[in-house]
């Protein structure tokens, strides 16, 4: 064979084996009706919660429970609803309130126009990109997933609570029947097949908004860039993945 | 020389001890580290996929809307168009993996409308909220449409 035949025979080779393998992919192996396999590289997930639009209305907190089975009582939850009722004169000693987590919405407690601030503060796991309640657990079964999820190990975790001590959120609980510790896992097993987690597929006012910052379409850079946003807690540097705009000063 | 290495038999021993030191640390580490351990971090990487294989209760609104079609034209019209299907219905995928299987549920208007429109002062000042003492009546479905609730509910024949 001439060498110009041959490289062009191999060029074409080459060029279509991807193509042939596509098409097997495609063709032969039945269509790709799933979703293309999720990718935890590709992804960087964090919430961002709008305190102006939160209700109080406890959707989010029954969702969760429903969700991901949390014992109804005692009173454990995975997301919880605190309302804050702030005198101006005394910013520093709000009187927090968060009757079974907001989970029967809230009773009137205040009146309106007596100069007070009153308002709502959906609390989660913040996702900490620097976890203190990883960074204690002496068995790693709890972890920062790749795609920046805390997670917890269920089969592993030893029950010790050194973590429920570290999390400077109080995010963290004892499963009262598994005896292993619990925690928001931002649905992960929802964002991972492409849904949103139950607290944002319920919340009616769009209060609380799954991002994947590492998909430049999310609307999450929109709302980062236009709304001054706050993470709780930032002087122990947690390396928060939750922003909330509107956050009162007060609130901790 | 001969003096340095005059007791080869207790470093010959000594080795023996540190080998067979080893080898039970190697099998202790085969035994008790899980598989997977180490893969992307400290913890075992079939944590991820244990995590991921959590069944799913709330369908999403999608897969609502690829069934009931008409719905989300009705909801468009009305200041309820951005609430996601079970924000109210609560969590259906049972009914939406098979609705021969699990019914879809019709919430009762009048447990569940107070539910976000019950008057709380903590509440943004623009949401929508009633005293259900002081609004005109109870029955909330007879004069609003739970999909569209600025209109009267469609009389059905
Ligand atoms: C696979 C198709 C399918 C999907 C997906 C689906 N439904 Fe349905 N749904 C039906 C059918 C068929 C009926 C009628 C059953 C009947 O009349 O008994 C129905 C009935 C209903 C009803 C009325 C029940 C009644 O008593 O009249 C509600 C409410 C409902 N669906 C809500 C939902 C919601 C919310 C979702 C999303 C989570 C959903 N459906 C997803 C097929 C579907
Ligand atoms: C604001 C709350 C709310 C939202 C959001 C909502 N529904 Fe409903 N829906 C209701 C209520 C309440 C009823 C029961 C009406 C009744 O009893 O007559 C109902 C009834 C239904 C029915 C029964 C047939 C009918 O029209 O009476 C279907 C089907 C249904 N909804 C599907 C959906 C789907 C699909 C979505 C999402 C696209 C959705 N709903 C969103 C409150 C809601
Ligand atoms: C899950 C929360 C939720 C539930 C349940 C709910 N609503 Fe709404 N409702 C909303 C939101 C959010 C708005 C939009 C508010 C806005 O646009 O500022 C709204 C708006 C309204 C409005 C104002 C409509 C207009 O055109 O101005 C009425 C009336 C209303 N709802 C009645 C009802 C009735 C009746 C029910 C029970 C069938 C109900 N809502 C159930 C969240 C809810
Ligand atoms: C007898 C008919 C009737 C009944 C029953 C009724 N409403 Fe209304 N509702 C109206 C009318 C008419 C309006 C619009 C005029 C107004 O704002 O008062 C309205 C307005 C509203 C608004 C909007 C208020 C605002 O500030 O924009 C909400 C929210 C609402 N209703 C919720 C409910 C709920 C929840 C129930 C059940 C507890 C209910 N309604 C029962 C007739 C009714």
């Amino acid at each position: 064979m001439e060498r110009r035949a041959f490289l062009e025979a191999a060029g074409k080779v080459l060029l279509l084996t991807p193509a042939a393998a596509a098409a097997l992919e495609h063709g032969l192996l039945g269509s790709t009706e799933n979703p293309p396999e999720y990718k935890q590289a590709d992804h960087w997930w964090g919430m961002a919660i709008d305190i102006g639009k939160c209700i109080g209305c406890g959707n989010c907190v029954r969702a969760c429970k429903t969700e991901n089975d949390v014992p109804l009582e005692p009173y454990y939850f995975r997301t919880w609803v605190e309302r804050y009722h702030v005198n101006p004169d005394d910013q520093d000693h709000p009187e927090v309130d968060s009757p079974n987590g907001g989970y029967d919405g809230f009773p009137e407690k205040y009146r309106a126009g007596d100069g007070t601030k009153n308002f709502f503060v959906p609390k989660l796991c913040n996702h900490c990109a620097h976890s203190p309640c990883v960074q204690v657990c002496p068995v790693g079964a709890t972890f920062e997933s790749p795609d920046g999820v805390v997670l917890v190990d269920r089969t592993y975790c030893l029950g010790c609570r050194y973590c429920v001590q570290a999390c400077p959120y109080g995010c963290r609980y004892i499963h009262p029947e598994r005896q292993t510790v619990d925690k928001c896992s931002l649905c992960y097993h929802r964002i991972t097949k492409g849904l949103t987690t139950a607290c944002c597929e319920t919340c009616p006012t769009g209060a609380r908004m799954l991002g994947d910052l590492k998909d430049p379409k999310d609307p999450i850079h929109e709302f980062l860039r236009v709304n001054m946003v706050q993470v709780l807690k930032p002087q122990m540097a947690t390396g928060s993945k939750t922003w909330y705009a509107g956050l009162d000063g007060s609130v901790r | 020389m001969s003096r340095l290495f005059g007791h080869k038999e207790h470093l010959v021993r000594m080795a023996g001890l540190f080998a067979a030191g080893i080898l039970v640390f190697l099998l202790a580490r085969a035994l008790f580290v899980p598989k997977g351990f180490g893969t992307y971090g400290h913890y075992r990487a079939g944590a991820l996929a244990d995590n991921r294989a959590y069944p799913v209760k709330f369908a999403g609104r999608d897969a609502c809307v690829e069934c009931h079609t008409d719905v989300p034209d009705a909801l468009k019209a009305g200041k309820h168009a951005r609430i996601r299907c079970e924000a109210c219905h609560g969590p259906l995928a049972a009914h939406a993996q098979d609705p021969t299987k699990a019914k879809g549920v019709k919430p009762d208007p009048k447990v569940l409308c107070v539910k976000c429109h019950l008057a709380n002062v903590a509440k943004p000042q623009g949401f929508p909220q009633i005293d259900p003492k002081e609004h005109l009546g109870p029955n909330c479905g007879e004069c609003h449409d739970p999909h569209v609730p600025g209109q009267e509910p469609q009389k059905k024949g």
